[in-house]
């Protein structure tokens, strides 16, 4: 197993998460500007989910079959269509995230003097931490989970040891075990941290009366 | 803290597309500064909408509101609100701070310095009857009636010369209510700023009111006047109606035993006693109740005088 470890399943622990940093990342960066804009001028908000929802239906096989003839079997691949799912999840979830401020928050804020700009930073936006926080939970584990099939077009991720062992004549268990429970640990460790974030970040909803 | 501006409405008015009455019709009203005035009347009447012209939350369509002979027409909307305080029913505390940091909030955006603001904060939450120690608590943690206290506060914050309630007490229990109206009242007494106060309720309007606005539906004034004068002299069918039957007696819980003239006592006392701050009309209540004539008046040991049933007829 330890043997394992160097070769194969430390590395590829590695690979995986960048792989799921680099497109949880750009998914955000992309999500966030376009929730915005969709809070802002609300009919923007159901072209943007239909287009990203679509997106989502293409099965991820699929979809790297798709772009292979574009950007080859590269990272990049991989990649894309990796943030497309976040991006599918992220886009809602911020959107609810800032529509979540109740209605008389937001009359008293504008009654009192608040610029529109400072109404999104000061109330909006904090008060969408817990929803944001949220879809950043689930578009981790979900990523950590697809990610395993990006081992079908590149020998990466964690996928990969479960991959080559499947190809063995006789395949080789503890690869496939280890690789999976790996996934799993993975998964866990990232959402309680994002867990521990949002406590961090909202005081607030601690301490009820 | 006795800055306080006055207010003049000049023929506003309000339509609403696709809709047949007016919001507001030609609405001409003056506050003259430091006046507590209510406007009263029922939904539909437009007194909501009156009162958020003045902060420009609703635009008018023609007609003009001028606050210390500027109209607010002129004045950025966002300067403008900054420098009036707004109180609503739901009060809007944000959740995410601090009782402290919400009251802040106003005078942080006009860029006070942290002492200021700190001092500012316990000040006004002495005010209006919290301690300091608030200052740290969340909304979620205070109670209906605190948090209205809270929103008070805030709104008193920048120390604006003009505060808009809308329906403030509404949505608290009636004991809760009565205690902040009495609150209300000594600190504005307190403080003397113009308060615009919108109320539904016409028994609230006359205990607090220096001067009501009484507005019917379709937007149209029926009558603006002291609450003493509209309970004497109705402009109207629909006042008499809407201030009630029993306008007399609302006439006479107006006035305390302190504030009339009182027989010389004659003797051994006569009648129940009861203290000055009595209202004339829980004394008249009291004399039908027990039978008798007249009631002595006294503060403690000492005797004031005498009230008889009949010098209450007099009073009206």
């Amino acid at each position: 197993m330890r043997g394992h470890w160097g070769d194969t399943l430390g590395p590829a622990l590695v690979q995986h998460v960048e792989l799921t940093a680099i497109a949880v990342g750009i998914g955000f960066a992309l999500a966030f500007p376009l929730s915005l804009l969709a809070h802002r001028f609300r009919r923007t908000e159901h072209p943007i989910g239909v287009v990203s929802a679509l997106l989502y239906t293409i099965p991820s096989l699929a979809l790297f079959q798709i772009l292979v003839p574009f950007t080859g079997i590269t990272w990049t691949t991989v990649e894309i269509a990796l943030v497309s799912y976040t991006l599918v999840i992220l886009f809602p979830n911020i959107v609810a995230g800032l529509r979540a401020a109740p209605d008389e928050v937001l009359e008293a804020a504008r009654g009192m003097g608040l610029t529109r700009l400072q109404v999104l930073t000061r109330v909006e936006l904090p008060l969408a931490v817990p929803a944001i926080v949220g879809g950043l939970r689930i578009a981790v584990v979900s990523t950590i989970s697809i990610g395993t099939i990006a081992a079908f077009l590149l020998p990466k991720g964690l996928g990969y040891p479960i991959f080559l062992a499947l190809k063995e004549p006789t395949p080789f268990k503890t690869e496939i075990y280890s690789a999976g429970v790996l996934s799993v640990a993975l998964a866990l460790v990232c959402d309680a941290a994002l867990v521990l974030l949002r406590r961090a970040l909202v005081p607030w909803a601690r301490r009820a009366a | 803290m006795t800055t306080a501006a006055e207010i003049v409405f000049d023929h506003v008015t309000k339509r609403y597309a696709g809709r047949d009455a007016p919001a507001l019709h030609e609405l001409s009203l003056e506050i003259p500064a430091g006046t507590f005035c209510i406007l009263v009347g029922p939904s539909g009447g437009g007194k909501t909408t009156a009162l958020k012209m003045v902060n420009r939350l609703i635009p008018f369509d023609s007609g003009d509101i001028r606050i210390d002979g500027r109209s607010v027409r002129d004045i950025p909307p966002v300067e403008l609100r900054r420098g009036i305080g707004y109180v609503i029913q739901q009060i809007g505390l944000f959740p995410h701070m601090t009782v402290g940091e919400n009251v802040a909030t106003v005078p942080r955006l006009l860029g006070w310095d942290r002492g200021r603001l700190r001092s500012r904060t316990t000040e006004l939450l002495e005010l209006v009857g919290l301690e300091a120690a608030d200052a740290r608590r969340y909304p979620a943690q205070l109670s209906g009636g605190q948090r209205q206290r809270v929103g008070l506060a805030r709104a008193l914050a920048a120390d604006p010369p003009l505060l808009l309630m809308d329906e403030p007490f509404g949505a608290l229990d009636p004991l809760t209510r009565l205690r902040l109206q009495t609150e209300l009242r000594k600190l504005h007494r307190e403080v003397g700023k113009t308060v615009i106060f919108v109320t539904h309720d016409v028994d609230e309007a006359i205990q607090m009111g220096d001067r009501i606005a009484i507005l019917r539906e379709g937007g149209v004034l029926a009558q603006y006047d002291t609450p003493d004068a509209i309970l004497a002299h109705p402009a109207d069918a629909f006042v008499a109606a809407f201030i009630g039957e029993d306008r007399a007696l609302r006439r006479l819980a107006l006035r305390t035993l302190a504030d009339v003239d009182l027989a010389p006592a004659a003797g051994a006392p006569a009648g129940p006693t009861v203290p000055p701050s009595t209202t004339v009309r829980n004394a008249v209540s009291l004399m039908l109740e027990t039978g008798e004539e007249r009631v002595t008046v006294a503060d403690g040991d000492r005797v004031l005088g005498v009230f008889r049933l009949s010098d209450a007829g007099a009073l009206l």
